[in-house]
């Protein structure tokens, strides 16, 4: 029998969500040897499946001001540290006729007991600034919201964890947890591509897998680790319809959140529990009250052409008091499970709980656990300290090519202004809606745009591959975010494919496989939405793929495919 | 910056951007993508980049779009590209406007100065310092077609006629302007059996290109209507073309009216084929202006042609048409197009015994406005325009025919050929006057 690989780390991380990015960042940033493992893409799961939102705590204010407060400050953090990741548009609180003043009230003393940022909007600024916001709104009041893109958070951090030494390794299983004298010792593994079980010695690991915590717990025959997943549904339409963050000033229900995430539109998000976080629906009736609550905040939103939807899953903390039904009233605060204690177990403690917003607190205080444990108390410089910018090599600087030099009349090649190197420099600081397409302003001569709807360069797209060679299209898109506008992936997906072939980046069969890998995926969350424009979208991307290309006739890699 | 001066018009096209399927047709059929690189194209600049604004001015390259519309013309569904686009350009206006681009929509200031001085302004613009100092200072290319002034407005020959008819005597149009015979047929003047109809001359009908309007007017009252005109200004196509939405707006209103001073329910008739569509659909879908007397004017505004056409759909155009034995090609200018009315030159021409009328098929010359005047488009202008002229040339004719002024003049400095409205071969078989002498 052929000899495992081992591997070593004094700190092993299970999950790849925002906070298990976050915890291998803070372990390597403190010294610690640190290997994180993901079962899948970073961020694939809860932290990939939100409405986008980065809390200023307004939510919680009067609900849970603990959590309020946390929000509060890492917010300011998180913008300050990742900046490249959030697009501080603002958020307001809309009361709308018929909401009543006992809320707002409630909510006002709260936010002030709390010294959390306010400003009443008077409702003719208010429309002026969103004309497309109801005439049902009765009172405004401006909040420090932001939209942030959980996969640039994540990978952000991730670069951050790569920089002091951390290994990442994705679409890797823990199979097992091994114990030696009532400690933890290995985490057995399976990388799922390549089908090969290896073994990471760990001098200690911290359980981050959100709503599937639990699940790893059992590994250890510990049962009673009652992480309560919630479902939320989330509904995008294909442009920006407000600029700001809008929430329903009243108490926390369905729907109350519509955030400008990047290009789109979300609306968010229903609450129910769900008993396996690997098997989520999405009813139709859900999907509708979405749209409805859309329309609610945004007359017309319904004729918006819808994008896509997706269904999260939160890994809230079961509360005994709380009836299991009733998940919104279970405390959204962060929660260490403490192993030793509780189940003699020691060497590992999980973290559930928590908001996308406190990843990097929730990160610092297991993290801070842990050195306890130790005995080796070491500073957080999590907070002080930005992440490391996205890659640059898709912002290449030097001289830009003049296009069709030969047969075109020169004169007429000539822009009326000079397309500058510094223009095409990285964009540094708060992100904006505008940025890609500044980008692509200033690289038009020179590149290709693949994904037209999101504005993906091939430059970008090659430079990834080359970088991620094992990446599947839904991995670039995570990245690029090709695919995720308005033709959700019906020219570029094909495009990507063929790009990847070029470059020998993929073989012809890879090829195949990972595109009708990547339109099974993105048929789930368009199905629900197939009325209006999308159905338009969707026949002309059938007769182009299915029938000219021929995609379920054409020779596919019979390798698996993640 | 907001974009709200323009939000309603905006808030439309929009609307209609969620409609793009990608497919690609309006890059096709763009003339400028054809030209140049330099242009991403309409899909691009339209409702892609749309969605990265937020009323803000980011992409300058979608300055090289000429607004001739065919875009939004040839969209399967319905995405109102042109008028994204020429929004999308006002806002970046708001940031850089050339002097130029105010001067360029200054149309009835250039006629009211230059029509006066007619033959030294037309002598001074033909003067290589002046315009290679244009070129430098002003940005209107050096090589780049002007219009030429008429010696007579069309104010003063209503004027003079009046007078003469007063005293018994006709004059005719101007000779000197097209190399036109006059004729010396007397026409039935007064006698206005039909009822009134409003004639709107636009700028260049006034002051540029008064022959078309001449004829025009003498073909209305040859068919027996009374042709009233009141005192009217300027459409404000070419500020909105230029980003100058307030400024244009203010026009359009005023111009609305002024038309409607003449009477109720008057069809308004005009031989200025891009100002009637600025008064049918570019006010209300690019400016967003929406107004009561806007509104009425855009329903009774007809394009000459488009009115003889629809006179002779109810039966009541006479076909006592005299031959004109000639193959004159045609080009249908693409403000024309976008105002979905079909080609009805052509279908009044056809009733012409002798004509036959050959097409360019082409989307657009080149001109689009004020396009093909600005220093840095000229060179793209004339690239778009070159399938126009070469169709112009093999069509062995000495006369030309297209319904737009700047796209004449743009045709006449292509083709080195006699550009006329195409009413004038109907005021030309009405035995009205001599446009093209036959053997």
């Amino acid at each position: 029998m052929d000899e495992v690989r081992r591997l070593s780390a004094e700190v092993v991380v299970i999950g790849g969500g925002s906070t298990g990015c976050g915890v291998a960042r803070d372990a390597a940033m403190r010294g610690f040897s640190t290997i994180l493992v993901e079962r899948a893409d970073l961020a694939q799961g809860t932290s990939g499946r939100f409405h986008g939102l980065l809390h200023s705590g307004a939510r919680y204010a009067v609900s849970d001001p603990e959590s309020a407060t946390e929000c509060c400050v890492e917010n300011r953090i998180l913008k300050r540290i990742q900046p490249d990741a959030i697009e501080p548009t603002g958020g307001w609180f809309v009361a709308l006729e018929g909401d009543g003043p006992d809320y707002s009230d409630k909510f006002l003393r709260a936010m002030e007991r709390n010294g959390l940022p306010h400003e009443e909007v008077r409702l003719a600024l208010a429309r002026r600034l969103e004309p497309r916001l109801t005439r049902r709104a009765v009172q405004v009041i401006s909040v420090d919201d932001a939209a942030v893109d959980g996969w640039a958070l994540a990978l952000g951090t991730v670069r951050s964890a790569l920089e002091y030494g951390a290994r990442v390794l994705r679409y890797t299983e823990v199979k097992g947890i091994g114990l030696t004298g009532g400690r933890t010792s290995t985490v057995h593994c399976r990388d799922r591509r390549s089908g090969e079980d290896f073994v990471i010695e760990a001098g200690f690991i911290i359980n981050a897998a959100g709503p599937w915590v639990g699940r790893v717990a059992t590994l250890l025959g510990i049962e009673d680790v009652t992480v309560e997943p919630a479902q939320g549904i989330m509904v995008a339409v294909s442009q920006r319809l407000v600029s700001r963050v809008l929430n329903r000033l009243r108490y926390p229900g369905d729907g109350d959140i519509m955030v400008p995430a990047q290009t789109v539109s979300i609306i968010g998000t229903t609450d129910a529990p769900a008993s396996d976080p690997d098997r989520l629906v999405m009813p139709r009736d859900k999907i509708q009250q979405m749209l409805d609550c859309g329309e609610a905040l945004v007359p017309g939103f319904r004729q918006a052409r819808g994008l896509h939807c997706w269904v999260g899953a939160r890994p809230l903390i079961r509360d005994d008091s709380v009836k299991p039904a009733e998940t919104r009233k279970m405390r959204r605060g962060m929660f260490i499970f403490d192993h030793a204690s509780r189940d003699g177990v020691e060497g590992m403690l999980s973290v559930a709980g928590g908001k996308l917003t406190t990843y990097r607190l929730m990160a610092q205080e297991v993290v801070d656990q842990m050195c306890l444990k130790l005995g080796s108390p070491r500073r957080c410089r999590t907070a002080s300290e930005p992440v490391p910018p996205p890659p640059t090599d898709h912002f290449v600087a030097g001289q830009v090519t003049k296009p069709g030099a030969g047969a075109e009349a020169p004169e007429i090649e000539q822009p009326d202004w000079p397309i500058s190197p510094a223009g095409r420099q990285r964009p540094t600081g708060p992100r904006h809606i505008t940025d890609r397409l500044a980008e692509a302003e200033s690289t038009r001569a020179d590149d290709q745009i693949i994904c037209e709807c999101e504005l993906v360069s091939r430059r970008a797209l090659v430079s990834a591959l080359r970088r991620h060679p094992d990446d599947s299209l839904d991995d670039l898109r995570r990245r690029l975010r090709i695919g995720m506008g308005p033709c959700q992936g019906g020219f570029c997906a094909a495009r990507s494919a063929g790009i990847a072939c070029q470059e020998d980046a993929w073989s012809a069969g890879q090829a195949v496989a990972a595109l009708r890998l990547f339109l099974r995926n993105r048929w789930i969350g368009q199905q629900p939405l197939v009325y209006g424009e999308l159905l338009k979208q969707i026949a002309l991307d059938n007769w182009m793929l299915y029938g000219t290309l021929g995609l379920e006739q054409l020779p596919a890699s019979q390798e698996v495919v993640l | 910056m907001n974009l709200s001066p323009t939000l309603a018009g905006h808030a439309l096209a929009r609307a209609s951007l969620d409609a793009c399927v990608k497919c690609g047709i309006c890059e096709t059929r763009c003339p400028v993508m054809a030209a140049t690189p330099l242009f991403p194209g309409p899909k691009f600049v339209g409702p892609q980049a749309e969605r990265f604004r937020q009323g803000l001015s980011v992409d300058r390259s979608l300055d090289y779009c000429s607004g001739c519309g065919t875009c939004t013309l040839v969209c399967p569904q319905g995405v109102k590209i042109a008028e994204l686009n020429a929004q999308a350009r006002a806002v970046m206006k708001a940031h850089h406007m050339p002097l130029r681009d105010r001067l360029l929509g200054r149309t009835v200031l250039m006629g009211k100065v230059m029509s006066p001085v007619a033959p030294l302004a037309n002598a001074v613009l033909r003067l290589g310092p002046v315009r290679a100092l244009a070129d430098s200072v002003v940005g209107v290319a050096r090589q780049a077609p002007l219009p030429v002034a008429s010696v007579q407005s069309l104010g003063r020959w209503l004027a003079q006629r009046g007078r003469s008819r007063a005293n018994g005597t006709e004059v005719s149009g101007p000779d000197d302007q097209t190399g036109c015979e006059p004729d010396a047929v007397g026409r039935e003047s007064g006698a206005a059996k039909r009822g009134q109809v409003v004639f709107f001359h636009g700028c260049a009908g006034a002051y540029f290109e008064v022959e078309t309007s001449i004829k025009a007017i003498e073909v209305l009252e040859y068919l027996g209507f009374e042709v009233l005109v009141p005192a009217q200004g300027c459409c404000g196509l070419a500020q909105q073309s230029n980003g100058l939405f307030k400024a244009a707006s203010k026009s359009v209103l005023k111009l609305s009216r002024a038309l409607r001073s003449a009477g109720p329910d008057l069809t308004i008739v005009s031989a200025s084929g891009s100002c009637t569509g600025m008064l049918k659909h570019e006010a209300r879908q690019i400016m967003g202006v929406d107004d009561p007397e806007l509104a009425d004017v855009s329903y009774r505004v007809r394009d000459i042609m488009e009115f003889l056409a629809e006179l002779d759909a109810q039966g009541e155009l006479p076909h006592s048409f005299q031959p004109v034995d000639a193959t004159v090609p045609y080009h249908a200018p693409c403000q024309l197009k976008g105002q979905a009315m079909g080609l009805p030159a052509l279908e009044v021409l056809s009733l012409i015994p002798g004509l036959t009328v050959t097409e360019s098929g082409q989307a657009c010359c080149g001109m689009a406005g004020t396009y093909g005047l600005k220093k840095e488009k000229y060179a793209i202008a004339q690239k778009v325009g070159a399938p126009v002229f070469e169709v112009f040339r093999q069509a062995g004719a000495s006369l030309g025919l297209c319904d737009t002024e700047t796209c004449r003049w743009q045709l006449r400095q292509g083709t080195a050929m006699r550009i006329e409205h195409p009413v004038a071969l109907v005021h030309q078989a009405y035995g009205l006057g001599t446009c093209l002498a036959t053997d």
